[in-house]
């Protein structure tokens, strides 16, 4: 279900914006960043912040 | 890049099989593939625009029928169905733990354009009408143009 929401949430965004997906260990830090990627948008950086990642993607 | 295919055939009418499609076919969607949903005999439970127990259908079997087998809100648990508790209880389960429930999953399914399908023969043997089912189905169609469409693509039966 997270690349579920991950999608939805970038199909309302505008090109050239960024959307910053936290997301805790496990398969989708993974699968998020390359699906991302094979749909064409840029994964600006994959960081760690207290107990979440951050995987940020520009549109 | 052409886009990989999944079709879906729909069969039961059980919570918890419904449940394996409707994420099976979002996650399949998520990641960009061609996904059509074809709701047959007890699927077609699931569409139905009344969500409980009523008295759709043409004639007296089927209205009977229809009005037992009910709607989305009707629907058991394949195993351990407590008298029709634990959908419920299984969807407070998920809630608690952050899993999307049916009827997120359903909307979800619907954003990510995915083609839900009524099958004709079963619609017809039950009575339901197109206007009995949820507006996202656009087409009604039978296994000659179900299998047409999938071609080229993998074909699940749940």
């Amino acid at each position: 279900m997270t690349m579920v929401k991950v999608k939805l949430k970038l199909s309302r965004m505008a090109d050239g914006d960024t959307l910053d997906v936290l997301l805790t260990e496990g398969e989708p830090l993974e699968s998020v960043p390359r699906t991302a990627k094979e749909q064409g948008h840029h994964v600006e950086d994959i960081r760690k912040e207290g107990e979440y990642y951050h995987v940020i993607i520009r549109k | 890049m052409e886009r990989k295919k999944l079709s879906i055939v729909c069969f039961s009418g059980d919570f918890d099989k419904a449940l394996a499609a409707f994420t099976l076919a979002t996650g399949a969607a998520a990641v960009n593939w061609e996904v059509k949903m074809f709701f047959t005999f007890w699927g077609l439970n699931v569409l139905k625009k009344k969500t409980g127990r009523a008295w759709i259908g043409s004639g007296v079997l089927a209205k009977v029928f229809n009005f037992l087998m009910g709607g989305k809100r009707n629907l058991p648990l394949s195993r351990l169905n407590f008298g029709g508790a634990s959908p419920a209880l299984m969807t407070g389960m998920m809630k608690k733990n952050n899993v999307a429930t049916l009827d997120e999953l359903i909307v979800a399914a619907k954003e990510l354009g995915i083609d839900f399908v009524a099958c004709e023969m079963a619609m017809h043997i039950l009575g339901i009408k197109k206007d009995d089912l949820d507006d996202h189905v656009h087409n009604v169609a039978g296994v000659a143009t179900f299998l047409d469409a999938s071609k080229d693509g993998q074909i699940i039966f749940i």
